[in-house]
């Protein structure tokens, strides 16, 4: 599935200036790594590439120049690489946009250029510095006894890992900059389950035609006996709340890919049918749409309820 | 009694094809960049982004579809980012930084600019005061590295080589080298003052008492003013540099340990921004200190000529810091 799942992970809730909360998902440690790998994995390729553009150049008598290019080249990718795609192309580097991250303001505000360099400088601190002090102590401690490097390699490594150690995944360049790495997913939009199997009826004719109605669904067909097929009653739609629904939903959406097992529908239909007391006159239904029509009834039910003020979220007993 | 039609599957019905709209011209946006848009599009974005909000706020209360749901938020939230994340042109940033932000952060930040100056003096002086008393001391406060064959034992011949070696490899080679590994000090400067700034105090006061002990090496030999003919052209600049850099990172420790009125990680997160305009601006300082340094100071061995080079880069650092963007940064970059 696409669809964002808002369960079990952190939001950041972000106030639009139309007074809506967005719900911004924290790019989990996971998605930050791999992204940061992927783009580590493409500095490294393209500085090797200068490198042996260098070499080439080299071969044919311009030493100097390319090896000059091939280390000013070679800095810029390294220390400018992040600043200037996040910055340009409004928190997203290559590797971000594979794993769907984002570099937001923690504020909301718009993510201004220089949180970027803020957000990026500090990764001299979180990472090269950790990395210099493992790999040559000496350079940067010199005469320094073993323990001394091991407490500062400890100390510098906390500060690598320090999205580790905080709900939000913030490292020391987000609390500088005051940014957050947010998921960014391009949801897409499925079919609406209630269309599924129903031809909509043809148009109300009693319904009012009110100032503010919005212009009359166009298809005319004549209603199939749907409805009559599985008639629930109000008590049958009082049982099961938002949760259940939308986990049928998450079901039947699976279920229209195809990665569904075949024996599934079949036993959350029978789940469904002993907790609602479906008579046993008429036990044998047809699975999917025994569940489409319950998941159009069930919907409609709490809809409704919830247009007067009634949120029943989970279900009763 | 269920209906056949749900409010909710009804008014998604009539709101689809605006939020289609709206998907297509974000998807060409985050691709193409803002350039891809026609005018007309432009104009359109804002409207079908607020429409969008809207369609959320009425779906949030009528609709149960999840998958409805988690599209609009991924989609409003993508639009929001579209419509309020202000984009640039990158020339138009640069030219705004130099002009605007740079010389305002130096302002702004003087406190700490003066106090990275002073640390780097007293840092010479003491350097020069200790080695002047006693050339011994010299080994102890330049590294070998450092001193590259430069200490008391070296002759005058060797001494003075240095100050007019002209033939010192490649030119362009050795400007970029000196850029990229100064450059990187100078970022580094301010990473570390996220741990409260004490170590740039260190780097600043130590740089400091290197330079004063070398100068004090040359000045035992008769040679004072022409080392300083030999630093002062690429070292204004660049010692200006490390001063901004060691700056920035006091001022990012300073933020740290004195929040103020704000909480430490909302005031982080506000002055981290500023300070890191010191810590780019030093960057290009260094570039240009490098240029000088790497080539300038190679080719011409006059005396007059470098002390006058020294002297303009004073002048011109001092009329950019303090005249260059008086009014104030409007909004952000």
């Amino acid at each position: 599935m696409s669809a964002v799942s808002l369960d079990k992970t952190r939001v950041h809730p972000v106030l639009t200036p139309e007074g809506l909360s967005l719900p911004f998902v924290v790019g989990s440690a996971g998605d930050r790594i791999s992204a940061f790998l992927l783009d580590t994995l493409l500095i490294f390729l393209a500085t090797l590439g200068v490198w042996v553009l260098a070499g080439i150049s080299a071969a044919l008598g311009l030493k100097e120049l390319g090896f000059s290019v091939a280390l000013l080249v070679g800095f810029l990718l390294w220390n400018f690489y992040f600043i200037y795609f996040e910055a340009h192309r409004g928190g997203v580097t290559f590797g971000k946009r594979k794993a769907e991250l984002r570099v937001i303001s923690r504020d909301g505000g718009p993510l201004t250029a220089e949180a970027v360099v803020a957000r990026n400088l500090m990764r001299n601190l979180e990472l090269q510095l950790p990395l210099l002090v493992l790999l040559a102590p000496d350079q940067m401690l010199p005469e320094a006894p073993v323990w001394g490097r091991l407490i500062a390699a400890v100390w510098l490594l906390a500060f690598a890992f320090m999205p580790l150690f905080n709900k939000d995944r913030l490292r020391c360049g987000d609390l500088v900059a005051g940014t957050i790495v947010v998921k960014a997913p391009v949801a897409v939009l499925l079919g609406d389950l209630t269309d599924r199997g129903v031809t909509r009826p043809a148009e109300r004719r009693e319904r009012p035609a009110a100032r503010w109605s919005p212009p009359p669904p166009t298809p005319a067909f004549a209603p199939e006996p749907v409805a009559e097929e599985f008639p629930f009653t109000r008590q049958q739609l009082d049982i099961y709340g938002i949760h259940e629904l939308q986990v049928l939903e998450d079901l039947l959406r699976r279920d229209d890919q195809g990665v569904l097992d075949g024996s599934i529908l079949e036993e959350v239909c029978d789940k469904i049918k002993t907790k609602i007391g479906w008579p046993r006159e008429r036990w044998d239904v047809q699975p999917r749409r025994f569940l489409d029509a319950f998941y159009r009834a069930q919907r409609g039910r709490l809809e409704q309820k919830m247009l007067f003020g009634q949120r029943q979220e989970r279900k009763k007993g | 009694m269920p209906e056949f039609d749900l409010k909710s599957a009804q008014f998604r019905r009539e709101r689809e094809a605006a939020w289609k709209e709206l998907e297509e011209l974000l998807a060409r946006l985050e691709k193409k960049g803002l350039e891809s848009l026609t005018a007309d599009e432009l104009h359109r974005l804002p409207v079908l982004y607020r429409s969008a909000v809207s369609s959320l706020s009425v779906a949030t209360a009528i609709s149960l579809d999840k998958n409805l749901l988690d599209y609009l938020t991924a989609l409003v939230s993508r639009a929001y980012i579209a419509v309020y994340g202000a984009k640039r042109r990158v020339g138009e940033a640069v030219a705004d930084f130099f002009l605007q932000r740079f010389p305002w952060a130096v302002r702004r930040y003087f406190v700490f600019v003066l106090a990275a100056y002073a640390l780097l003096g007293l840092g010479v002086l003491t350097g020069y005061r200790l080695v002047l008393a006693d050339p011994e001391r010299y080994y102890s406060l330049v590294g070998d590295a450092m001193a590259q064959g430069r200490n008391p034992a070296a002759s005058d011949k060797e001494l003075r080589d240095i100050l007019y070696s002209g033939e010192a490899g490649p030119l362009g080679l050795f400007a970029t080298f000196l850029f990229t590994h100064n450059a990187k000090i100078g970022m580094v400067c301010f990473a570390v003052g996220f741990v409260a700034g004490v170590p740039v105090i260190y780097l600043l006061f130590f740089n400091g008492l290197e330079l004063g002990a070398m100068a004090a090496l040359y000045q035992t030999r008769g040679m004072g003013a022409e080392f300083w003919a030999w630093v002062l052209p690429h070292g204004i600049t660049e010692l200006s540099a490390v001063a901004l850099s060691g700056a920035a990172g006091m001022a990012l420790g300073a933020a740290l340990v004195f929040p103020g009125r704000h909480t430490r990680l909302r005031n982080l997160a506000l002055q981290g921004r500023e300070v890191a305009l010191l810590a780019l601006g030093a960057v290009a300082m260094f570039l240009m200190a490098g240029l000088i340094e790497g080539i300038f100071r190679q080719v011409v061995h006059d005396v007059g000529v470098r002390w006058a080079l020294a002297t303009l880069t004073l002048v011109f650092w001092t009329w950019y810091f303090l005249a260059v963007g008086r009014r104030a940064p409007e909004g952000p970059a």
